[in-house]
């Protein structure tokens, strides 16, 4: 093994310290200790729970299929960390390798990971947001409160925002036969994830389960009773609605405040790394001892043309903290690029949509297999004469194929004929993403350019 | 461009004890034309990657006739059954069979038959008492696998030795044709009044169900309404339950019969399944992957022409998928040619994989489990009495025709 | 138990659904969903489940089995 004399120091009695105890996280911890690292190894996390699985939060645990505490994630060994439970990571100070916690003490590191993950966007008017039945939904004791909420069975529920979390909650709401509205500023349901031609479809599914769907309208106000509980919201188009719950889905925010002033390149569109997920520095410098994993990462990708993206998916959690673990202690001949393809799931109103690539940076569509009307079809996506992404609704099987012809930058249309090819599927159409200047709930794929240091927080997707 | 003259040999019963040395040769092109016309797979990732290729179709409509060498012998007077039509209509009649066969509408029909499953394995080891020697295949693998699908399909107890002699005839139909022409054609000819008499008698059945409904599958797809497309039609329903049949018949046999085999030629994983009985949800994955039940995925056809591994496979071509050599190939299994009870991360194409993998298999892998379970624990110092045992002519549900198994006492 | 599924590697094949129905189900044709932290008793069928899975997508702690220990989610693209 060529390793120097300090790195199998490192390797040996070095501490390596984690800053968020989620998915990324913990499979980076078990990463590197699978591949030998025998020193200290701390895990700081804001939340009092070991690590914890999110998506069954609005699947299964609203549903009430399962207890809302028990989503903790397996381990794949035992990884022997200290743990900092409930402390949040509230300060970095780079040059004295020290990470400062909300109970004034400070951890001191040879190495160090940042998987602090996003948060719930918060409504903005943080009266109204204090209201009682104002929810949003992204850990555990959200999901408790909230559950316990849809248990008492309310008059009317009304979503905000008609992204992934917020049609999975209309879904849950129909599930349990309570009447729910969701108000989404877009023209469709997830139409900046996937488009307005998906959002369609979107749309379609929410309407036949009985969703009270308004699209095109804001939320302007939510007023309560005076002993401060929700009684009625008021919408951009002049209309109100009498509701005991909101959920509030309006996308995530990046847990990045904490390193203002750290010096590390990251901002509201989270912390840039390079491929290898060593985080930048506000010059552009990669850093040799910090590293950073999850959602709240934003990493060049060669597939599109080495721009960076931020993804909000489960499996880039898992995939780059486990490239991230290995680069912490490997010297640099060994270290890997993160590759990952971009892959997401949601169930919702009993169907399975799945995605491959980064559908928002298309600007066509076409339904390759299966037909739209049937609510089970494979689409993909065409991004300047390229397959850039696909989408499946019932159709997961077929997906895998489609990120080849993506991997393999295969034109688009694809030229060639398949299975179940209906008339619809004969030529493309626009894929129909709503203005890039006009910020939509959040698309779970962010591409933010090639500058390890911007900062703009409009999507542009060129 | 290059061919080879091995289907002939893989398809030649000389090479059915062990075809995995023709497998390795065909490797060494992954993707080749065979003198005898259709092209053959048999790298992992290339069959892998064919299996959920969408320009590959598996409609029998679409094979030119010279290329319907197995396919020539399907009943012509019924549609074709799901696994040979592409989607849409193979999706809509594999829906329709699994609201009444598995979830999400009727998620515990299999499970709940793990008890008489049990009972079954159970009854049949009894009646080895006071022998010292059973052919596995005749005494156990085949009357199993066709009593758990009567029960299944809802077949009465007292007609199982009728279907038991139409579904073995029928199944026959499955092999590539041998023989004189004359015998050929009585065989063609045997397997037709096979299907007839079946088909009759589950016309009978299909119609007594719907007037008076049990909790079985025949009675779900004969009274099956309210959902959103249209009910199987009676020819639909004699089509596909024939296939459900074989399928269900002939290839469980293998893999309990393989099963046996396999770990009567490894002692130690024999010895290990009897001090962790829990090894044997690993174990027959690995046996599906070591020997799997099916050996190769014949008569596919390519709608468009398709590159991959390295050469252009034209549009309208026959496919040969070889799935056993797959399970072989050294690129995606360490050490292939080891039987590793325990092997991680073991994908193999036992039962398939894509939109047509083996709708049977949670049923099979309950039956193997608890077969070699039960075989393992209550025979006694068990011995192959011939290695290697017979074949059954079958090259793609290959197994052994007769397996004979010596022991000292069956235990309680 | 503890269980965990890679949903993004899950295609639908449904193994877990047949074999261990009280911890797994389906949700319409394709979507899982699944008890993340199932009861002993339920420890054979989560095993059968484990083992069936066709693309190796579910992970479990604390059923014993060595062979549960596969890095399933590694980072192979899928």
């Amino acid at each position: 093994m060529a390793l120097d004399g300090s790195l199998e120091r490192l390797r040996r009695e070095g501490h390596i310290v984690v800053v968020g105890a989620s998915l990324a996280g913990l499979r980076a911890a078990e990463t590197l200790r699978e591949e030998g690292f025998t020193g200290t190894l701390t895990m700081i996390g804001d939340e009092p729970y070991e690590p914890y699985d999110r998506p069954p939060l609005s699947k299964q645990v609203l549903l009430g299929l399962v207890p809302v505490d028990q989503t903790a994630l397996p381990r794949r060994r035992a990884i022997d960390a200290r743990w900092r439970l409930g402390v949040a990571a509230t300060a970095l100070d780079m040059a004295a390798k020290r990470v400062a916690l909300a109970d004034d003490t400070s951890v001191e590191y040879d190495r160090l990971l940042i998987a602090t993950g996003v948060r719930s966007r918060p409504w903005p008017n943080e009266l109204e947001a204090g209201l009682d039945g104002v929810f949003v939904l992204r850990t555990t004791d959200d999901a408790a409160r909230l559950v316990h909420r849809l248990r008492a069975g309310p008059r009317r529920v009304l979503v905000i925002g008609a992204g992934f979390t917020g049609s999975e909650i209309a879904s849950v709401c129909r599930e349990r036969e309570l009447p729910v509205t969701v108000a989404e500023r877009g023209p469709a349901p997830l139409v900046g994830a996937l488009g307005g031609v998906i959002g369609e479809v979107a749309a379609e599914l929410q309407h036949q389960h009985g969703v009270d769907l308004r699209c095109g309208v804001m939320v302007t106000g939510l007023d309560g009773d005076g002993a401060g509980r929700l009684r009625r919201a008021h919408f951009s188009d002049g209309d109100t609605l009498d509701v005991e719950v909101a959920v509030v889905a309006l996308g995530a925010t990046r847990n990045t405040e904490w390193l203002a002033g750290s010096g590390l390149a990251a901002g509201p569109r989270g912390i840039a790394c390079d491929a290898g997920c060593r985080a930048f520095d506000v010059r552009g410098i990669v850093c040799d001892d910090v590293f950073v994993a999850g959602d709240v990462a934003r990493s060049p990708h060669p597939l599109f043309g080495y721009q960076f993206l931020s993804l909000e998916h489960w499996g880039n959690a898992v995939a780059q903290a486990e490239v991230a673990a290995h680069n912490m202690i490997s010297p640099g001949e060994r270290r890997r690029p993160h590759l990952w393809t971009p892959y997401f799931w949601s169930a919702q109103f009993g169907v399975n949509i799945k995605s491959v690539g980064v559908p928002n940076m298309a600007d066509q569509i076409l339904v390759s297999q299966g037909s739209l009307s049937e609510h089970r079809f494979t689409a993909a996506y065409g991004y300047q004469g390229r397959v850039i992404a696909a989408v499946t609704f019932d159709q997961a099987k077929w997906l895998e194929f489609y990120q080849r012809q993506i991997e393999r930058a295969a034109p688009f249309p694809l030229p060639f004929t398949t299975v179940d090819r209906r008339t619809e599927g004969m030529r493309p159409v626009p894929a129909g993403f709503p203005d890039p200047s006009v910020p939509s709930h959040g698309p779970e794929v962010t591409v933010s350019g090639h500058s390890p240091t911007d900062q703009r927080v409009t999507f542009t997707p060129a | 461009m290059t061919s080879v003259a091995l289907l002939g040999q893989i398809l030649d019963h000389a090479n059915r004890a062990d075809p995995y040395p023709l497998y390795a040769e065909l490797r060494r092109t992954p993707v080749v034309r065979d003198e005898s016309g259709p092209y053959l797979v048999s790298t992992y990732w290339e069959i892998h990657s064919l299996l959920h290729d969408p320009r590959v179709s598996s409609d029998v409509r679409n094979l030119a006739p010279e290329a319907r060498t197995v396919a020539g012998t399907y009943d012509p007077d019924l549609p074709p059954s799901f696994i040979r039509l592409d989607p849409p209509d193979h999706d809509r009649l594999r829906r329709l069979i699994m609201r009444t066969y598995g979830p999400p509408h009727t998620p515990r029909r299999v499970y709940d038959l793990r008890g008489e499953i049990s009972g079954i394995v159970s009854g049949l080891i009894d009646r080895f008492q006071g022998r010292d020697r059973i052919d596995l295949v005749e005494d156990f693998s085949y009357p199993f696998p066709v009593t758990v699908i009567c029960r299944l399909l809802g077949v009465p107890p007292e007609d199982e030795q009728r279907f038991h002699g139409w579904a073995d005839t029928v199944a026959t139909a499955i092999e590539p044709p041998s023989g004189t022409p004359e015998e050929q054609q009585a065989h063609r000819e045997a397997v037709r009044d096979a299907r007839h008499q079946l088909a009759a008698y589950l016309s009978g059945l299909i119609e007594q169900r719907r007037r008076a409904p049990r909790d079985d599958m025949i009675s779900g797809l004969a009274t099956e309404h309210g959902t959103d497309e249209s009910p199987m039609s009676l020819p639909e329903m004699l089509s596909n339950l024939t296939t459900l049949l074989i399928a269900g018949h002939e290839t469980t046999v293998n893999i309990i019969t393989n099963g046996m085999l396999t770990l009567l030629r490894h002692p130690d994983a024999l010895k290990q399944l009897r001090e962790d009985p829990d090894l044997i949800f690993p174990l027959v994955e690995e046996v599906l992957r070591f020997e799997p039940p099916v050996q190769l995925l014949p008569e596919r056809t390519t709608l468009d022409d398709i590159e991959i591994g390295g050469i252009t496979i034209p549009k309208g071509a026959s496919l040969w998928l070889v799935p056993a050599s797959g399970n072989r190939d050294p690129q995606r299994f360490p050490e292939p040619d080891r039987f590793l009870p325990d092997r991680p991360d073991n994908q193999h194409f036992g039962f398939g994989s894509g939109i047509h993998n083996c709708i049977g298999s949670p049923l099979a892998r309950l039956e193997a489990q608890a077969a070699l379970t039960e075989l393992v624990r209550r025979l006694d110092n068990p011995r192959l009495v011939e290695d290697p045992p017979p074949y059954r002519r079958n090259a793609v549900l290959r197994g052994p025709r007769h397996l004979a198994i010596g022991y000292d006492g069956i235990k309680r | 138990m503890r269980v965990v599924v890679d949903l993004n590697r899950c295609q639908g094949y449904a193994q877990c659904a047949f074999l261990a129905p009280d911890v797994f189900a389906m949700h319409g044709e394709e979507a899982l969903l699944y008890d993340a932290e199932p009861d002993d008793a339920r420890r054979t069928d989560v095993l059968r489940a484990v083992a069936a899975c066709p693309v190796r997508a579910i992970t479990v702690e604390g059923a014993g089995g060595r062979w549960t220990a596969d890095r399933v989610g590694a980072s192979n693209g899928a």
